[in-house]
């Protein structure tokens, strides 16, 4: 490799230069496969829809639901359903996650209260909230608050966990500085604890993002007169498969929006990754 | 009149207990180190040198003994540690790093500033202020770690193979910027480190360690003139002699514990 740049008398920044052009070619061509992805599947439901090799009136093509879509929104039908849907997500997710952190901090940062707090949070993570959800609707009626508890609570676990595994996991030599610099309690959570737990409990907050559009949808096929789950369930069993189709396509696209939201909040947060 | 020693360890005793196995790390150490000494602790991995450091940097409690470090100045922290290359927090800019004992002890807002800018310009880290430590190689990581404890002031630095890591130019460099520093605040240093030559460098005084027990078990004087340079270390017949002197007691000692394993 040597012998040929010396020989052919290339300047060697000429040559590193077409490398950097060709990984930067790379990425694009990554950035590009990305995109095309979802475009692609889309297309190849359109085109297997129309020519009928998936039946039309199960898999309605991606235009005519579309289309039922621009209606939908004409006629204000759905806004109001996403509007709800938004504003109990928003709220439970937000009654998960504070607690979650807090606690999370606290079993982190106090052996006691960890170990008295670990056998609750691991056996009462394995039941699904949606199996408690004829008891939370009893507790808190089929209005909103019912659909925010359950969402809190299913946002919980994950946040919990992942925050307490965040202050354990921090390497322990950044535990002797603070020490050896004579860092006090304030301090050291602000300094430490808090910023060395944060990337696993953004983790954490990225799963019970995720989660919460999960619940959202099921806690509202029961008990709810509105949302993008009540949506959905009328729908079916109203047979309007591409008013269906509609509240499918918009939870998951407000999944990959919200995903991107706390990525881009991710790297804002800990440019020192 | 007799000078008071700056760092007086008596008697110190260090056992870790386990179930299966107990280990004695220091068996009891006595020592003292005077005002302005550069003292390095050599010995083989595991001879419980780190161990004893940790103790005098406040991290582990002596099973038996104590130690006294002598403060002169009101408001100084006795001790500060260099740690090994991870020591530095990856969270805190290079400048926060730096800052980071200053900040903690509270000190006025323009004073922490002053005595930062002096030890980053001191260390070549101005232009890398506000870089995280991810974008640092590993000498200019060390440059911090060692900013960050002259920093601080303390009235004994103590290190613990802060150039371990590091490849054997970088080594050089550091270790001479290190010496640079250090003869401008005269502090009472105690290095520790498994490198010959680095000790010969950079000591007044090399204490070697046995392991398990870990016991001082040689005391050697270094009185050749300051500036050395690791070619002065190779050509000096004195320092020679002494190399091989400590090698040899070191070998001796890496032979029997590995006897004694078998």
């Amino acid at each position: 490799m040597n012998k040929e740049k010396a020989t052919v008398g290339h300047d060697p920044f000429e040559i590193e230069q077409r490398e950097w052009k060709q990984r930067q070619s790379r990425e694009r061509y990554k950035q590009l496969l990305t995109i095309a992805s979802p475009i692609f599947i889309l297309l190849l439901w359109e085109v297997l829809s129309r020519t009928g090799i998936m039946d039309i009136r199960f898999f309605p093509p991606p235009s005519a639901i579309l289309g039922t879509f621009w209606k939908m929104i004409a006629s204000g039908a759905i806004a109001d359903h996403i509007g709800v849907s938004l504003y109990r997500i928003f709220l439970g997710f937000l009654a998960g996650v504070i607690p979650g952190v807090i606690i999370g901090l606290l079993m982190g940062l106090y052996s006691p209260i960890r170990h008295f707090v670990q056998p609750l949070v691991m056996a009462l993570m394995p039941i699904p909230t949606l199996a408690l959800l004829p008891i939370i609707i009893i507790l808190f009626g089929i209005g909103d608050l019912s659909k925010v508890v359950t969402i809190a609570g299913s946002v919980f676990f994950p946040v919990v966990i992942n925050t307490a595994a965040g202050v354990l996991n921090i390497d322990r030599i950044y535990l002797d500085v603070a020490d050896n610099y004579g860092a006090g309690k304030l301090q050291f959570f602000f300094k430490i604890a808090l910023p060395g737990a944060l990337p696993v409990m953004l983790e954490g907050i990225q799963m019970g993002q995720a989660i919460a559009l999960l619940t959202i949808v099921a806690a509202e096929m029961m008990g709810a007169t509105s949302g993008i789950g009540y949506l959905i369930w009328t729908s079916y069993k109203a047979f309007l498969l591409k008013e269906m189709f509609v509240g499918l396509i918009l939870i998951s696209f407000f999944g990959y929006l919200f995903s991107l939201m706390l990525r881009g909040l991710q790297k804002k947060l800990l440019p020192w990754r | 009149m007799e000078k008071k020693a700056k760092i007086e360890i008596n008697n110190l005793t260090k056992a870790f207990y386990k179930k299966q196995s107990s280990v004695t790390a220091l068996d009891d150490i006595s020592l003292s180190i005077e005002e302005g000494e550069f003292v390095c602790i050599v010995g083989p991995s595991g001879c419980g040198k780190t161990t004893l450091l940790r103790i005098l940097a406040g991290l582990e409690q002596p099973s038996i003994g104590d130690f006294e470090i002598r403060s002169v100045q009101e408001g100084r922290p006795l001790q500060s540690m260099v740690f090994q290359e991870r020591g530095v927090i990856p969270w805190l800019t290079v400048k926060e790093n730096v800052a980071f004992g200053l900040k903690m002890r509270k000190l006025p807002k323009n004073v922490i500033q002053e005595r930062t800018d002096y030890y980053l310009k001191k260390t070549g880290l101005d232009r890398f202020a506000h870089l995280y430590p991810k974008e640092l190689s590993g000498g200019m990581k060390q440059r911090v770690s060692i900013a960050r404890a002259f920093a601080n002031d303390p009235e004994i630095l103590l290190m613990d193979e802060p150039f371990a890591a590091l490849d054997e130019q970088n080594k050089f460099i550091l270790q001479e910027e290190l010496l640079s520093i250090w003869s401008e605040t005269k502090k009472t240093v105690l290095f520790i480190t498994h490198s010959i030559d680095e000790a010969l460098l950079l000591s007044d005084r090399i204490l070697l360690m046995s392991a398990q027990p870990g016991k001082i078990i040689q005391q050697v004087k270094i009185d050749t003139p300051r500036p050395r340079t690791i070619e002065d270390i190779r050509k000096d017949p004195i320092l020679a002699e002494q190399f091989v002197d400590i090698w040899n007691h070191l070998q001796d000692e890496v032979q029997q514990s590995r006897k004694e394993n078998r």
